[in-house]
């Protein structure tokens, strides 16, 4: 499933706001068709590395590449290769699910003539036909969640960001959830995502878990219990951000 | 023992849709009372009505011995509620927040610092910061604070912890096994299945209505078959390969382990040979004990 071929590369990144280091020398690389799993405690440092992969925010110092773009010169060209779904808001309620899709499509530069045939063949895949036309907010959070997703991988982007995209959702779709992202990653997109499951981080290809700006383990989920002797990823989370307890 | 909270059928809808369908419970004091299931099932509806700020369509909701319509005002003087959105003064302090409440409800901080102290005294460095300028745990720390500061006899936490991170949540739920044996009631609701352990009883919630309510482990028991966990290294070959087998019921992932049914009749050692022959040698199938949520997976699919 991971080839060796980099669709991510960070080296001694660094993101200072003023005399804070939210990011302290991070390093790591993300293969093409991996699930990158990016865990860590409120306030690691997650969110402004994201920013900064998806093109919003510029590091301090460091070399990041992002779908072979620099994200220091051309953040803009980042976000023309990238998805992005956060845990919250990603479509508008008063919109339909036709509209939404339609939206998103043009936002990426997609022309009509490529948004409509793709649209019908993602609401069949969907078995969404009954909600086609249905405003956002009408629609079960379930429905919503798993559309947010299509629609943040509609226009084939090299790499999709999720920020904590299963919160709050259902047992079954968090799981059917995750068998979209298996999906998407087995057809060549990566996936990076955040999660505070930790049973979903043993779903990851690799994970990475931060601690106060740094990056303190990052491998396969099996490696890591093996590393810290540990036998479930919440014991290994517990390990690495609190070691004081240990 | 005495009964803090007790809904009897209570029905609410907007507009169309029915946030709750004939709902039904009654929460002892001094019990710590979870409301376990996803987004959109009623809960935040529910804690609504408990706390007096809506009031139900059909069915009466009885609070500390008094009715939530009627007696509202003397209520909600003994009720600390933590909304599930952050609903704190962003331009004020975290020491004004504080304070405002304190003084809202008729006391002060002095007064009751000791019921705050372990969760405060972790944000207190930052007292002079305005409460929008925290991070996600410290908001939730000020907003506990808050919801503390009258000393209420029930306390209401609407997802305190959505969001929040494994380890703080351990913590969290420490704290509240503090504050109820120190005999504030607490009803509190999560998505998260986990920590449905960490209640006293819990009531499992979807789409408005209570699946079911007991101890977590009299709730485990409500799964009625065979359970067995199936691990490889590949988890989601595994999976395809378990959904092509006419012997399986169901299957679900959980972690680094698929959790499996299987149809009257079959046997484990038939799901072996099957992964055997669809390349997945080695792959273990052994029987479990059933956890909160492979119960609450069978009980949203009846």
């Amino acid at each position: 499933m991971i080839k060796e071929e980099k669709v991510i590369e960070v080296k001694d990144m660094v993101k200072r706001f003023g005399s804070f280091v939210a990011n302290d020398h991070l390093t790591f690389d993300v293969y093409r068709g991996e699930i990158f799993g990016f865990l860590g405690a409120n306030g690691a440092g997650k969110t402004t590395a994201i920013k900064i992969l998806c093109g919003l925010s510029r590091p301090t110092s460091g070399k990041v590449t992002v779908a072979g773009i620099d994200a220091s010169r051309s953040p803009e060209e980042i976000k023309k290769r990238i998805g992005y779904m956060s845990q919250r808001f990603s479509l508008y309620e008063d919109l339909t699910v036709a509209e939404n899709i339609e939206f998103y499509g043009g936002i990426y530069g997609m022309t009509r003539k490529e948004i409509f045939p793709r649209m019908d063949s993602l609401i069949k895949r969907l078995d969404f036909e009954s909600y086609r036309d249905r405003l956002i907010r009408d629609i079960p959070l379930g429905l919503r969640q798993k559309l947010a997703f299509s629609i943040a991988v509609f226009h084939n982007p090299e790499i999709v960001f999720l920020d904590e995209p299963t919160s709050g959702v259902d047992p079954i779709t968090r799981r059917q959830f995750w068998e979209m992202i298996y999906e998407t990653a087995a057809g060549g997109i990566t996936v990076f995502v955040t999660t505070h499951y930790m049973d979903e981080a043993e779903y990851c290809n690799r994970v990475t878990i931060m601690n106060e700006g740094r990056i303190e383990a990052l491998d396969t989920p099996a490696r890591l219990k093996e590393i810290y002797g540990v036998s479930n990823m919440e014991d290994l989370f517990v390990a690495i951000t609190r070691p004081k307890n240990k | 023992m005495n009964t803090a909270a007790e809904a009897l059928h209570i029905t609410h809808r907007f507009g169309n849709t029915i946030a709750l369908n004939d709902v039904s419970f009654r929460i002892d004091g001094h019990e710590l009372f979870g409301f376990i299931g996803p987004d959109g099932g009623g809960k935040t509806t529910l804690f609504r009505i408990i706390t007096t700020l809506i009031i139900p369509d059909e069915g009466t909701m009885t609070v500390l011995g008094r009715d939530t319509v009627k007696d509202f005002r003397s209520l909600r003087s003994e009720i600390g509620y933590m909304p599930g959105r952050f609903s704190l003064y962003q331009d004020l302090t975290v020491e004004e927040n504080l304070n405002f409440y304190a003084t809202i409800f008729g006391t002060t901080i002095k007064e009751n610092y000791h019921l705050i102290e372990a969760i405060y005294s972790q944000i207190e460095p930052f007292r002079k910061r305005r409460a929008g300028q925290l991070s996600g745990g410290m908001k939730q720390k000020l907003a506990l604070s808050c919801a503390l500061i009258h000393r209420p006899s029930l306390l209401v936490l609407d997802e305190p912890t959505t969001g929040v991170d494994a380890v703080s949540r351990v913590e969290f739920w420490e704290m509240l096994h503090k504050l109820r044996d120190d005999g504030i009631t607490i009803i509190v609701s999560t998505p998260y299945m986990d920590e449905a352990l960490r209640c006293d009883r819990i009531a499992l919630m979807q789409n408005g209505r209570i699946l079911g309510i007991d101890t977590p482990d009299h709730i485990r028991e409500k799964f009625h078959e065979k359970l067995f966990a199936v691990r490889h290294t590949d988890i989601y070959a595994l999976l395809l390969a378990l959904r092509s087998s006419v012997a399986v019921r169901s299957s679900f992932t959980f972690g680094e382990s698929i959790h499996i049914t299987l149809v009257p009749g079959a046997t484990p050692a038939e799901i072996e040979k099957h992964l055997t022959e669809k390349g997945l040698a080695g792959a273990e199938v052994t029987e479990i004990i059933p956890g909160v949520e492979d119960t609450f997976l069978e009980l949203m699919q009846k």
